[in-house]
């Protein structure tokens, strides 16, 4: 249940640079590959935010596509998932986007 | 607990040593990292402290909002609750400002574990995550690795550091074979993080060029996502496991260099198809090597050491590498 020490983080990064001021709305970049489920995240996130400069800030999360590129035939492949195969068979795949795991922005009063 | 990880509120890290008893406990508000006095990220918003342009103008808005609309209807005071949370909107869509942070999530493990990778480099130490479901068999890989190693007449120093939710018991058995080892309870954690690893390293103080064992705490979803520091995180995975556990957790089979298939001496009395599994693990890693080994029997276990030898000698090479150029640079 690595996503409650993840939304710990949210919470902290943002309490940390809002330097007193209350957070309405973070937006988070998360990756389809980067082993971390969105919905578990927000679960967490309102118990995380609770009696912080967090609580009751919206949750916004931006999902991002995996995107690699194949080291035998030079194809770009999408990648639903980690199992993924390039059309030409091959599973010699270099990852390009997917695994992101980042806080875009806050907005804060 | 751990330094990226609230999963530890409540109940912090314990290091232990079992060789002075020594116990350090972190409590937990201490290893959020967060700073503790007035004004910081726990104190709740409208408090007193750590007000910003954004909160002042914030309170402004509160105080305009009192003055516009407090009036009575028919003898009927409008509640100044209510008017806070209508108000507060409206300061919200006035006043809001979006700051852009692109940060990393994991920055903070991230930054302790490369300041763990440059301390265990400059005492030229190989450090090693082993990672696995509960009961693959890490504790008695170590056991038998420790005591073939000095039976083999080899000078080479292993300690290891234990990581568990709770117990001391992997420690002990470590201990047993006259190995150092130091012995981290996460109490509800659920991995170990480069925070834990730095601390138990203080408590550990390993010689240069030992071989350094981190045994994480049995779970293949978790550590797969927190750096410790390490060269290199080896998977293992026995026989009396699914063949198909790496198409499960992908994440860690794709995170480590070296599958270990151990168990192996139990292998005519099961139904596990040794080349599937490993077809398996090349189809989310085609670069990871594969071992098989049995810490009951031995057998295999020659190339475990072997293995470790090569990853030992890399490291040497590289710190070489690296203070050859820092010579070069020095000598202009």
């Amino acid at each position: 249940m690595h996503e409650l020490s993840i939304a710990n983080s949210v919470v902290e990064l943002c309490a940390e640079r809002a330097m007193g001021a209350r957070v309405l709305r973070v937006t988070l970049e998360i990756g389809r590959l980067s082993a971390v489920t969105p919905d578990a995240i927000r679960f967490c996130f309102d118990v995380c935010a609770k009696d912080t400069l967090l609580e009751g800030a919206a949750l916004e999360i931006v999902e991002t596509p995996g995107l690699a590129r194949c080291l035998d035939c030079g194809a770009s492949v999408e990648m639903t998932d980690l199992l993924a195969r390039c059309a030409c068979g091959s599973v010699n795949l270099e990852l390009l986007a997917g695994s992101e795991l980042k806080i875009k922005q806050m907005e804060v009063v | 607990m751990c330094t990226t990880c609230g999963c530890s509120k409540g109940a912090g890290t314990v290091i232990t040593d079992p060789e002075t008893g020594e116990r350090i406990e972190t409590p937990a508000e201490e290893e959020s990292g967060a700073a503790r006095e007035p004004g910081s990220w726990r104190q709740v918003a409208g408090g007193a402290a750590g007000v910003s342009v954004a909160a002042h103008l914030h309170a402004r808005a509160h105080r305009h909002a009192h003055a516009a609309h407090v009036h009575e209807h028919d003898g009927h005071v409008h509640s100044h609750e209510h008017i806070h949370e209508q108000e507060a909107a409206i300061a919200a869509a006035v006043h809001g400002t979006t700051i852009t942070l692109e940060q990393d999530l994991l920055a903070k493990n991230q930054l302790l574990a490369e300041h763990n990778r440059g301390w265990l480099a400059s005492r030229h130490i190989t450090a090693l995550n082993l990672v696995s479901s509960p009961g693959a068999g890490k504790t008695t890989l170590l056991e038998r690795t420790i005591r073939d190693l000095r039976d083999l007449q080899s000078a080479q120093i292993i300690q290891v550091i234990e990581g568990d939710q709770a117990t001391l018991n992997d420690a002990e058995r470590i201990r047993a074979t006259g190995c150092r080892v130091v012995q981290i309870n996460t109490g509800t954690g659920c991995h170990l993080d480069a925070g834990m690893v730095s601390r138990a390293l203080a408590q550990l103080d390993p010689p240069s060029h030992a071989w350094l064992m981190i045994e994480n705490v049995g779970n293949l979803v978790c550590p797969a996502l927190f750096d410790l520091g390490e060269q290199a995180k080896v998977v293992i995975l026995s026989v009396t496991e699914g063949e198909d556990k790496p198409l499960k957790y992908p994440h860690m089979f794709r995170a480590s260099r070296l599958m270990l298939l151990s168990k192996i001496d139990l292998l005519p009395h099961l139904r596990f198809d040794v080349a599937r599994c490993i077809a398996y693990a090349r189809q989310v890693n085609p670069s990871i090597e594969v071992l098989q080994v049995s810490a009951q029997t031995g057998e295999g276990m020659k190339g475990w050491y072997a293995w470790l030898e090569t990853v030992a000698l890399a490291e040497a090479g590289e710190t070489v590498r690296q203070g050859a150029r820092g010579a070069a640079a020095g000598s202009y």
